[in-house]
């Protein structure tokens, strides 16, 4: 190497002991600020898989709010989920209405139409739920921050959440339409089963895809994996929503139902907070 | 004190070696070029250096950290340029920087100082599918320092960029940046111009290796023939 390139290089190791100086000073001033958090504050991810002691990173909350904030905003722009889903939706309300040949439905069949409906709705939510992270290398980008990875778990589960609502004000309202569901007294009982349900489906919905997106057969894949896990929940949700669905009303949904769905949601979101880390790693 | 080290580094997928037996060290605020026709290892190598691939065999320390055992405490000191943006081409240029600040804890008024200083204010509002190729590249450029990294990770990092856009980017990645730089390149001539250590290259294999004193263009330019 010439004496002018091994100056070079020395004048640019000084530097680089500058840049990393002011770095550090602008880390512990961003600290001060709250926009990071070192050691004891580092998220419990952090600590996984043997990997020493964390480094300076950002909170998990705030993570999760970019990360959802991002999601809400792609949608927006996107539109490539929840209007798909919602117009599934009240299509296959539509071919109910003329294959059953019914002016109206009430208990087990229209628990049934409902259900089954909003099942195969939220798949199509599900399939796409990381398709924009796989195809423009927003996974690398996110791996890439010093971010606990059960940011992008959370964020991915309130995302979906979000979309089955908005789906859900859309779907429920036309089902009792189309379909004339006597539902008006029934509906603070059927927003709790809602409620339920909707957390299970994204927990287990956002499992799902991050394990689908990584294959090739993902749009396959996604429902193969996905019903057979979504079913406890459409029978739980089912069983709850069926004596609210009978003209005036005469029942409750049964506790065990909303039981079942809480604990199979608890379940689930255990083991999805247990092994999304690895389904993300290479 | 070396901010790559690497020894008898070896990363496969299924049958097929991506990289063999590679073994190099490179000082802090140097440059490493690595160059090979395309196949030969380079983005495998430098996505083990960002720990976004778990090496199979050898020893990798980044920055004085062991990978992967350490791979946490590398996160958010290295900036990857690589092929794929990791920009949404739905959102804007400053939206797409804001959501990259958000998650390294930078505060926001270090974008508008990028894309001022890359010359995308005008176009910072517009989605990034409306944007050239060569925008799109200053933008994932902006991504790649936002967060100040100490390790550049760059794949072809003046692809798609005129002359002019040379000169803007230079600053953040080029060898006036006093940052240590990993770059893979196709250009033999501009490797031995801006490398402190050359690293050739072929199915995975180290071909060439040294100082731009000790390799000669020639033997860069058979790595592709």
């Amino acid at each position: 190497m010439s004496a002018q390139r091994e100056s070079q290089v020395a004048a640019a190791q000084r530097e680089s002991q500058v840049a990393a100086a002011q770095r550090e000073s602008q880390v512990a001033g961003a600290s001060r600020e709250g926009e990071l958090s070192l050691g004891a504050g580092a998220p419990a991810g952090a600590l996984r898989a043997g990997e020493g002691t964390p480094a300076p990173t950002v909170p998990l909350r705030r993570a999760v709010g970019a990360l959802l904030r991002k999601e809400l905003l792609v949608e927006l722009r996107t539109l490539e989920s929840v209007p798909g889903m919602s117009l599934f939706a009240l299509s296959t309300f539509v071919v109910f209405h003329f294959a059953l040949n019914r002016n109206s439905v009430e208990g087990d069949l229209a628990t049934g139409v409902l259900w089954v409906t909003l099942l195969f709705a939220s798949l199509l939510g599900v399939n796409r739920l990381f398709v924009a992270d796989a195809e423009e290398g927003g996974v690398d980008g996110f791996l890439l921050a010093p971010v606990d990875r059960s940011a992008m778990l959370i964020a991915k589960e309130l995302t979906l959440l979000c979309y089955l609502v908005v789906l859900e004000l859309v779907a429920v309202p036309a089902f009792a339409l189309l379909l004339s569901v006597p539902m008006a007294h029934a509906l603070p009982d059927l927003l709790l089963v809602l409620a339920l349900a909707d957390v299970g489906v994204a927990v287990v919905g956002t499992l799902v895809a991050a394990l689908a997106v990584q294959t090739r057969a993902r749009d396959l894949l996604g429902p193969l994996l996905g019903l057979p896990l979504l079913v406890p929940i459409v029978i739980g949700a089912a069983r709850a929503t069926s004596p609210l669905l009978v003209a005036g009303h005469a029942g409750t949904p049964a506790a065990r139902w909303l039981a079942m769905l809480a604990l199979y949601d608890l379940i689930f979101g255990l083991i999805a907070y247990a092994v999304f880390d690895f389904l993300l790693e290479d | 004190m070396a901010a790559v080290e690497l020894e008898g580094l070896a990363r496969h997928y299924g049958e097929r070696e991506a990289l063999w037996g590679v073994s190099l060290s490179l000082q802090r605020g140097q440059t490493l070029v690595v160059l090979g026709p395309n196949g030969a290892g380079k983005t495998t190598l430098l996505r083990i250096l960002a720990a976004l691939l778990r090496p199979h065999a050898g020893e990798v320390r980044v920055l004085d950290r062991r990978l992967p055992e350490e791979s946490w405490q590398v996160r958010g000191e290295v900036g990857l340029l690589a092929h794929e943006p990791m920009l949404y081409r739905s959102l804007t240029a400053e939206e797409n920087l804001r959501f990259h600040a958000r998650l390294h804890g930078v505060q926001e008024q270090r974008v508008a100082e990028l894309l001022a200083e890359l010359s995308l204010s005008e176009r910072a509002h517009e989605p990034l599918r409306t944007l050239s190729r060569g925008m799109v590249q200053r933008v994932a450029i902006a991504r790649t320092v936002l967060h100040e990294p100490e390790l550049l990770l760059l794949d072809e990092p003046y692809a798609n960029l005129d002359p002019g856009a040379l000169d803007l980017v230079d600053p953040l990645i080029g060898p006036g940046s006093g940052r240590t730089r990993v770059m893979c390149s196709h250009d033999p001539a501009g490797a031995l111009r801006e490398a402190d250590v050359v690293l050739g290259l072929r199915e995975g294999r180290v071909a060439v290796q040294g100082t731009p004193a000790e390799v000669s263009a020639e033997e860069l330019e058979d790595l592709y023939r």
